[in-house]
């Protein structure tokens, strides 16, 4: 709602979305901003509706709200093992969507899935979208260009009841990714390596837009990758400017818009990025030339390296607070300061979770999984996104390559991402992980977590231990 | 409906370590399991407060006196990264904390405090850590002043730091405001917007498409 618009100044791709959603503004930094979708699963989609319908207050507009179950079921065959709390969510999402006329992807129809997943899919996430879910990694729909970040069970309510959030605006920051992406190093590489550069307090307060030719070349399902790790460098969202490759990502999908609406809609999604002239709060520059297959060796995103690297020795470390959380981190992950990372023995693998369960990542884990075995004691996951990515995956045999090489092929669910079903790492044991937080009991209780990209993970479930995919990839 | 803040004497507990995230407050299984909303305080920092067998670790500064009583909490850069759980704010204020201050929070974190009617105070690090060295001094002894209508944190011997806040926020602490039901007294600018963008952006809306 612009009005009269004077200013002639360039605008960043943030405010040009941020601006076409303002119903009012609120006070001189926050606007009152139309939701576009609203995306609800198990873990708190019911509470939420049931919190309105405590209050008597209708949902506002049930046509832009869509639902799937994917924190709290299991991803066994069959979804044997789903946890009584599993199957109680799913009943009142169940039934609480219905009563309020919500659509709802359901287990075992092609719809359902990581909630972060079925969005792209589906075509219900679009460029220039304002999205919302009550979930940290809604960011990740900022791949295709919307304007996605996760809310709180107070503002989710908000937004089924008015189909609105206040929120105050971000600064903004440019992350350009130049140069040629070096063998071996993913979309995971290019991020992970960008948090250890800045920190996981880095774009606290920001609006991330990810660009330079690295992005512009990067496939979809790596930009969903980038903006979905936003978050644990401290930005609520990510962006990346919709381009032809988002549009051919886009086009046919069944909730995207067709023939001559189409047309419209691509024509308004073009004007959708920042202007040359636009000015960021920050910049950062990164040479992706430079990076490595990296790993996390400790309890935050931050605490990453190259595989080649070693872990940090506290005793090199001068500020106290620093040390300190470096001391505990190494305890806690039982690794011995200044070792090789490469070579850690590891007990489980999880390749899966809204960063890295697309059927690309699916693809690139199959390349270096085939012909070669799971190592004994080793015990190594294969959870697809969606219903749909499964669907996709098994019509190009990947669970096949998976099988015979002794990964476990599961159904779609977050699973031992945050292990909310039930799934969770053994206490102390050393688990690779494609998903995005390794932090102090994410995957079970004093579970260790090390975070890479499908093929690093594995690269580790081959060899037993933590290892150079480099050396593997055909 | 968040309850009021305005001013608040209490004791104030250091937790110092960086990036501590909303897992660290509360457990995802705690969430799902037999622990409901009203049932979460116990389990605030549950990997921090209890050893593996189930017993208190004594070496947490929660688990001991004063800081037993805290109501507010002095914390490390980047408290409350991580996932969106606003059970990690129920879990806090559960365990009776009303104030928290850190040279900064998770985004989501911060938003879901308001919510909530506990006040996140936002000062610089060099501040933060002068605050943590003053309690931890005093054993706890001394006793903080957060005060939102003067917008300064008073420390134990008496030095007032001003914070700033968005007026928006501190004025909704003050009055304990109902944010939906003050969103819906704008509900035909919601839908005049709506009627407008249907024309400028069709392809957003499913008008009469549901389920």
């Amino acid at each position: 709602m612009g009005g009269l618009i004077v200013d002639t100044r360039g605008r960043t791709l943030l405010a040009k979305i941020w601006d076409q959603h303002v119903i009012a503004k609120v006070s001189d930094d926050t606007d009152l901003l139309h939701v576009d979708r609203h995306l609800l699963h198990d873990l708190g989609g019911s509470r939420g509706l049931l919190d309105l319908k405590s209050r008597n207050i209708p949902v506002h507009n049930p046509e832009l709200t869509f639902a799937t179950p994917d924190h709290a079921i299991s991803t066994a065959s069959g979804r044997a093992g789903t946890i009584q709390t599993g199957w109680e969510l799913l009943a009142a999402l169940r039934t609480e969507t219905s009563a309020s006329n919500i659509r709802l992807f359901d287990i075992d129809q092609p719809g359902q899935g990581i909630v972060h997943v079925i969005g792209p899919e589906l075509g219900l996430s679009l460029p220039g979208c304002l999205i919302v879910c009550g979930d940290s990694h809604t960011c990740t729909h900022g791949g295709l260009g919307a304007l996605a970040f996760g809310i709180g069970s107070s503002e989710l309510a908000h937004v089924l009841a008015t189909q609105t959030i206040i929120q105050r605006r971000p600064k903004t920051m440019r992350v350009t990714f130049d140069g040629r992406m070096p063998f071996g190093v993913t979309a995971k590489d290019l991020i992970l390596a960008l948090i250890g550069h800045v920190g996981a307090a880095g774009g606290t307060g920001y609006a991330v837009e990810y660009a330079g030719s690295a992005i512009r070349t990067m496939p979809i399902e790596g930009r969903l990758t980038i903006c979905n790790l936003s978050v644990e460098l401290g930005a609520k969202m990510g962006l990346i400017a919709p381009d032809d490759t988002t549009f051919d990502y886009v086009r046919g999908r069944p909730y995207a818009p067709q023939g001559a609406m189409w047309e419209r809609a691509v024509a308004a999604w073009r004007t959708l990025q920042s202007d040359s002239d636009a000015v960021f709060d920050r910049e950062v520059s990164i040479d992706v030339g430079t990076i490595i297959p990296q790993i996390t060796w400790g309890t935050s995103p931050e605490h990453v390296l190259g595989v080649d690297g070693r872990v940090p020795d506290p005793r090199d470390i001068a500020d106290p607070a620093r040390r300190g959380a470096i001391e505990i981190a190494l305890d806690y992950m039982g690794l011995k300061p200044g070792a090789p990372i490469a070579g850690t023995p590891v007990d489980w693998v999880f390749i899966g979770s809204c960063t890295n369960s697309r059927l690309s990542d699916l693809r690139a884990a199959a390349e270096v999984a085939r012909g070669r075995k799971v190592a004994p004691g080793v015990r190594a996951w294969v959870v697809p996104g969606s219903e749909t990515v499964k669907r996709d995956a098994v019509a190009e045999g990947l669970d096949r390559i998976f099988i015979d090489a002794g990964f476990e092929w599961r159904e779609p669910g977050c699973s031992m991402c945050l292990a909310a079903n039930g799934e969770t790492v053994p206490p102390g044991q050393r688990s690779v992980s494609t998903s995005n937080r390794n932090f102090i009991g994410r995957q079970g209780p004093r579970a260790r977590t090390h975070l890479a990209s499908p093929a690093m993970a594995v690269a580790a479930a081959v060899s037993g231990a933590i290892a150079d995919v480099r050396t593997m990839e055909r | 409906m968040a309850q009021a803040f305005t001013k608040l004497t209490a004791t104030a507990a250091p937790i110092m370590r960086t990036n501590i995230d909303t897992d660290v407050i509360i457990s995802i299984n705690r969430m799902i399991g037999n622990s409901v909303r009203g049932n979460l305080g116990k389990w605030a920092f549950g990997s921090l407060r209890y050893l593996p067998d189930g017993s208190e670790n004594p070496e947490f500064v929660l688990n001991r006196e004063p800081y037993r009583a805290a109501e507010i909490l002095v914390t490390g850069p980047n408290f409350g990264c991580g996932s969106s759980r606003e059970a990690a704010v129920w879990s806090l204020q559960e365990m009776g904390i009303r104030a928290i201050i850190g040279s900064g929070f998770g985004d989501i974190f911060f938003a879901n405090c308001f919510q909530n009617g506990i006040l996140p105070v936002v000062l610089d690090k060099a501040t933060i850590d002068g605050l943590a060295a003053e309690i931890e001094a005093s054993q706890g002894a001394g006793r903080l002043t957060v005060d939102l209508e003067e917008q300064t944190v008073t420390s134990p011997s008496g030095v007032r730091h001003v914070f700033e806040i968005d007026p928006r926020r501190r004025a909704g602490l003050l009055e304990g405001l109902d944010e939906i039901s003050l969103t819906l007294r704008r509900d035909h600018e919601i839908r005049a917007f709506q009627a407008s963008d249907r024309d400028a952006r069709p392809w957003i809306h499913f008008a009469g498409q549901s389920a």
